[in-house]
């Protein structure tokens, strides 16, 4: 007999319920005729929550499998609490916005699951190779959903070049891994830092090139700044719920695998990795707020609003101890409810086609929809970092957990571009609230299902910006056994 | 410790330097004159017909891509049947997951009339 190692499938529960909800909504797209667009809606949103059922079924049991090769620790655990909260929220604005473009096709809750499932690989991999894995079974849904809609040329426009990039960025991932495996002999974690300081001469290069080329790797999926260049094409020509799934989840699974890196495998060399990330962190702070500033285009400004907070999490990451992990856990799950309500705003807003998707098409909302000027402007706020709202509460904690630690000029940049970022999210609610109305026909409907989607965002917003204690504590729960 | 990369370093230089050698060389020594058959794209092949930028049917690509996709599927049955015996149930049941996810595929494709050529 072969020795078949153990394998604790009960670790990937939630993934696998995931999956069969996926084949499930496949297999009802081939066989039944007429109207499923629905059905197969409803059927992703119970698979999603049964999996959140069970990822928290999993809560304090750090179990670990396929011969340690994934681990199910609560941090893992709480990333992926974040991504199912991401797809269920981005499956609630999808349902009205196909309908409304008439490109109702099942396989788009079939890819969505499909990147989550990926999502959650990369979030509790244990080892490099894994993580790669995870990286492409996330990705590859991700390149087909940016150019879902297929009639519309800026869309395959979108998929084309967010195809090229990411495929590029593989290859430096997987050249990094290389790097690694040559220099420590091992691609699991936990072993690359016993050998690392195991050896008591100075730094490898190779292992500082082979981290260096990982975190170009994911640098482009997370969108830091010098490989942010596919992110506004992408993100304005990528249906716009699509849009909003992109910001948050590839986003969420960088931040995961990046933690687990610098937290445990790069630990021993981490005063050499904390410079690199130290800038890195101020260009894409920088750089995605001052380019935020001049745009017309609501999406493109959204685009670069998030890779500007892609550049406030890396404050956390540059951090690194346990206090940079749970803001950033927080800021996290602030940042995906205030973005999927913003999100969700300009969907209830555009036209079928969103031909007109700038600001100043905007001007005048107040006076013919004050409830959707009210909530797009506290989103607006959120993301501004205005209290009471839960954009506040992230930035403090981020900022005071990157003074805690000594990196004061860190936390001023931060602080001055946070102040930068207000001018571009406040002429939007001056727009709807001091300009008149330009065009008279703008005619919008409530649809129950972007309702939901919208009001629980706004809920969401308020709930984590005033009672922030409960939050803290789960986040704070979640980093047990990493440090 | 950075000794031992030496010899790459001296590989890196020598990589770089042949190339522009090859390079400056000819541009000094050779004698420069276009004919239409040297500007030919084959100077010594067939001679050219019509545009590079043809288009052709998208079948093919699907066909061929699917074809890959089903091949790999049989590669991966080839050492699974081999050690068949060794693996007992828990080969089977992994082998018979991983079909039914290919079938799952493969009804999708015949469905959605990927394999009809018209």
């Amino acid at each position: 007999m072969i020795q078949i190692p153990n394998i604790n499938i009960s670790i990937i529960y939630p993934e696998i319920i995931i999956f069969i909800t996926a084949v499930i909504i496949l297999l009802v797209e081939i066989f039944s005729n007429g109207k499923k667009w629905y059905a197969q809606s409803i059927i992703a949103l119970i698979g999603i929550i049964v999996s959140g059922y069970a990822v928290s079924n999993q809560w304090n049991s750090f179990a670990s499998g396929f011969s340690e090769v994934l681990v199910a620790d609560n941090f893992a655990l709480m990333f992926k609490l974040i991504f199912l909260l991401g797809a269920l929220l981005t499956v609630f604005l999808s349902i009205w916005y196909f309908r409304r473009e008439e490109i109702q096709q099942g396989e788009y809750f079939f890819l969505i699951l499909s990147s989550v499932i990926g999502m959650m690989i990369l979030s509790s991999a244990n080892e490099l190779i894994t993580a790669f894995l995870g990286l492409e079974v996330m990705s590859l849904p991700l390149y087909v959903l940016a150019g879902f809609d297929k009639k519309k040329l800026l869309s395959n426009e979108a998929a084309l070049k967010y195809f090229i990039m990411g495929a590029f960025a593989s290859g430096f991932l997987v050249y990094g891994i290389t790097f690694i495996y040559g220099a420590t002999g091992t691609t699991n974690f936990d072993k690359i830092s016993m050998v690392i300081s195991s050896r008591s001469f100075g730094i490898d290069p190779l292992l500082l090139l082979g981290f260096i080329l990982i975190l170009i790797g994911f640098s482009f999926k997370t969108a830091f700044v010098p490989f942010h260049s596919w992110v506004p094409d992408v993100y304005t020509g990528a249906p716009t719920p699509v849009t909003a799934f992109f910001s948050i989840g590839p986003k969420a699974a960088g931040f995961a695998i990046l933690f687990r890196l610098i937290i445990k495998a790069f630990a021993p060399i981490g005063g050499s990795i904390i410079p690199i990330l130290w800038i890195l962190a101020v260009l894409t702070m920088t750089v995605g707020n001052l380019i935020a500033l001049t745009q017309r285009n609501i999406k493109r400004m959204l685009a670069y609003s998030s890779i500007a907070h892609a550049g406030y999490l890396l404050i956390s990451l540059v951090v690194g101890n346990g206090r940079g992990a749970s803001a950033a856990l927080f800021y996290l799950i602030a940042y995906t409810v205030m973005t999927v309500g913003a999100f969700g705003i300009v969907i209830l807003l555009g036209e079928k086609g969103e031909k007109d998707l700038s600001i100043n098409g905007y001007s005048g909302l107040a006076y013919r929809y004050p409830a959707a000027a009210v909530v797009m402007s506290l989103f607006m706020f959120s993301l501004a970092g205005i209290p009471p709202t839960a954009g506040f509460i992230g930035k403090f904690y981020i900022f005071s957990s990157a003074i805690s630690k000594g990196f004061i000029w860190l936390a001023v940049i931060g602080i001055v571009n946070s102040v930068i970022s207000v001018y571009y999210y406040l002429r939007v609610v001056v727009v709807m609230f001091m300009k008149p109305e330009i065009q008279a026909g703008r005619v919008v409907c409530f649809p129950v299902s972007l309702m939901v989607a919208i009001i629980l965002a706004a809920i969401g917003v308020l709930q984590i910006g005033m009672f922030p204690q409960g939050w803290f504590e789960a986040v704070r729960y979640s980093l047990i056994g990493l440090f | 410790m950075l000794r031992i990369y030496f010899p790459i370093l001296v590989l890196l230089a020598f990589a770089v330097i042949t190339p522009l050698v090859m390079l400056i060389i000819p541009k000094i020594l050779g004698k420069r004159e276009s004919t239409p058959v040297k500007d030919a794209a084959y100077e010594c092949g067939i001679p050219a017909k019509g545009d590079a930028r043809e288009r052709f049917p998208i079948k093919f690509y699907l066909i061929a891509i699917l074809f890959l996709l089903f091949d790999i599927e049989a590669i991966f049955l080839y050492p699974w049947a081999y050690i068949y015996r060794k693996l007992g149930i828990f080969g089977l049941i992994e082998m018979g997951v991983f079909v039914f996810i290919l079938l799952v595929g493969y009804l999708y494709v015949i469905k959605k009339g990927a394999l009809r050529w018209q």
